[in-house]
């Protein structure tokens, strides 16, 4: 089976977001780059999946500037077999991306899609519930756990309050949550044997795709600060400090 | 314009989310309507007739709607969208399942997380983990929007709106529920308390994160949460998880034991009205955002506390 993942290249997660002082975004000029850590979890996934031999090929897709051949090229070094890039400079929307996905799709094939459940930057958690609505396949999002067999995917969510487990028909699309597994670290040989991996470029343009923004960004602000209080030396105080806060 | 909120309830009783979303609906128009999807919900759809400023309830019921399957409440909402101009749903792990599905159905955009309406078209959410506020306005005809409940004041009872059923959407035949495994707490839900405690990759396992934070949640009638860090690591569950990635609470005091303050937590916590921490690193970043700051181990600290909250007859 082959197993599609698509993957995001995003400002790093231990990085700290600054707002530019014009207002009109975030900078991201000359800030650490990787892989959004959700997609990371999604690659780890179908690599592990292709170990155990329940996956034949997967294919990692990034949809992005030239850029994100480095993201690609971080998911082969994990294991992935080949990348495809989507070239766009345009920074696109959720509904976007997914019907860029849905035609990636058409010409990919893939028997399951495991996708990260949320970018780092846009935090929106949509694609993947919106790409599964395109294709009209069936959706399993915020997956800790995966059973596939040839035919069906047996998944467990983190839901409010605990776990749900549901059961899709293939192909369906999958969305990783955090506790799903532990991505590894690529090794050095393993990141020089991703440079010869193939990796194709396409222009978003060819896929032939509508991209009309449905938002517009009227500016990006910073949140107002909270600043730091105080320091108490004892428990005691505290608690004291509490009581004439009026919250206990 | 009239718009629909999709309630957030377990059937018997409805959240607190429910009553925020209504307000924030209310601020786009005075014809808000609520539609509760689940099974055996009579006692849902009543609470939300009582809420002030609700038009009309609709109620729909089923098995796939009590399972929760985004693909049901999808093919429940869509209908009913030629009757409104933007659908709000709270942004519950719930909600945030199903809304982007109808959001593509109608091929408009999802205005997600909302913290604040600006005008019928124009919203502010956050990006980045909260590092950033967005302010978007959307030219789609049909508003999807998804409303970060906790920035909202809970629209209060008083009303007395009619409940009116409507037809249950069928899942499609590929998606099948299973079984769940929810974990009933005597505890208040972690969205919705007045006082949260948290702990982090300090506590070292997950007996130790029980035997520590539980007894003083317990004490303090509290919910408890956890970081990043120590769900990673199995110390605690997913669901206690607050931050970008997990929760936004906002209770009256958060008491942060043994958490560093990675970017990511504080984007769950920094609107809490006042934030305790408890940490033996005094460089640790959440003293940046601590109102009262307590540079200790939690191992004398947190029995110290528990201590002086019982002599000061808690």
């Amino acid at each position: 089976m082959k197993v599609l993942v698509p993957v995001k290249r995003v400002i790093d997660s231990n990085v700290k977001a600054r707002v530019k002082s014009d207002q009109s975004g975030v900078d991201l000029a000359n800030v650490k780059m990787s892989i959004n850590p959700f997609c990371e979890i999604a690659v780890e996934e179908a690599v592990r999946l292709k170990e155990k031999g329940v996956a034949t090929e997967v294919v990692v897709v990034s949809i992005g500037p030239a850029q994100a051949q480095e993201t690609l090229r971080q998911a082969l070094a994990m294991g992935a077999d080949r990348g495809v890039l989507i070239q766009s400079d345009q920074d696109l929307e959720p509904l976007e991306v997914a019907k860029v996905l849905k035609a990636v799709i058409a010409e990919e094939a893939p028997g399951v899609v495991i996708m990260g459940k949320q970018a780092i930057d846009g935090d929106n958690n949509a694609t993947g519930q919106m790409l599964a609505a395109l294709l009209d396949w069936p959706q399993a999002t915020f997956a800790s756990a995966i059973e596939l067999s040839a035919d069906k995917a047996k998944v467990t969510r983190e839901v409010d309050g605990g776990l749900q487990t549901i059961e899709a028909t293939l192909p369906a699309i999958i969305t990783a949550d955090l506790r799903l597994n532990e991505p590894r670290y690529a090794s050095l040989p393993n990141i020089m044997k991703a440079k010869k991996k193939p990796l194709d470029v396409k222009e978003v343009a060819t896929l032939g795709v509508d991209l009309k923004p449905h938002l517009k960004v009227l500016k990006v602000a910073e949140p107002a600060k909270r600043s730091a209080g105080i320091k108490v030396e004892t428990a005691g105080d505290l608690v004291a400090n509490l009581k004439t806060a009026g919250v206990l | 314009m009239a718009v629909l909120v999709i309630a957030d309830h377990d059937n018997a009783s409805l959240k607190d989310s429910t009553n925020k979303t209504v307000t924030a609906a209310l601020a786009l128009s005075g014809d808000v309507d609520v539609l509760v999807a689940g099974k055996d919900a009579k006692a849902a759809a009543d609470a939300a007739a009582k809420i002030a400023g609700v038009r009309k309830v609709l109620l729909a019921e089923s098995d796939e709607l009590g399972q929760g399957l985004a693909e049901a409440v999808e093919a429940t909402v869509l209908p009913l969208m030629g009757g409104y101009d933007a659908v709000l749903t709270p942004a519950t792990s719930q909600g945030k399942n199903f809304s982007p599905r109808i959001a593509a159905k109608l091929d408009v955009a999802q205005i997600s997380e909302i913290v604040e309406v600006v005008s019928n078209d124009t919203f502010v959410r956050p990006i980045y983990a909260g590092n950033a506020l967005e302010t978007v306005q959307s030219s789609d005809a049909k508003k999807v929007i998804t409303v970060r409940a906790t920035a909202f004041k809970a629209a209060g009872e008083g009303g007395s709106a009619s409940v009116e059923n409507v037809a249950a959407g069928a899942a499609s035949a590929k998606i099948k529920f299973v079984d769940q495994q929810l974990v009933k707490s005597a505890r208040p839900e972690l969205a919705g308390a007045k006082i949260v405690v948290s702990g982090g990759r300090a506590m070292g396992s997950a007996e130790e994160f029980s035997k520590v934070i539980e007894p003083l949640a317990d004490k303090l009638g509290a919910a408890v949460g956890a970081s990043r860090a120590a769900v990673d690591a199995g110390y605690a569950p997913n669901d206690y998880q607050v931050g970008q990635t997990g929760k936004v609470v906002a209770p009256e005091l958060y008491v942060a034991i043994g958490i560093s303050g990675a970017i990511q937590h504080l984007a769950g916590m920094k609107d809490s009205k006042v934030i305790v921490a408890i940490n033996k690193d005094a460089d640790a970043p959440i003293f940046q955002v601590a109102d009262f700051g307590l540079v200790a181990d939690y191992k004398t600290a947190v029995p110290e506390l528990m201590d002086a909250l019982t002599a000061a007859g808690k």
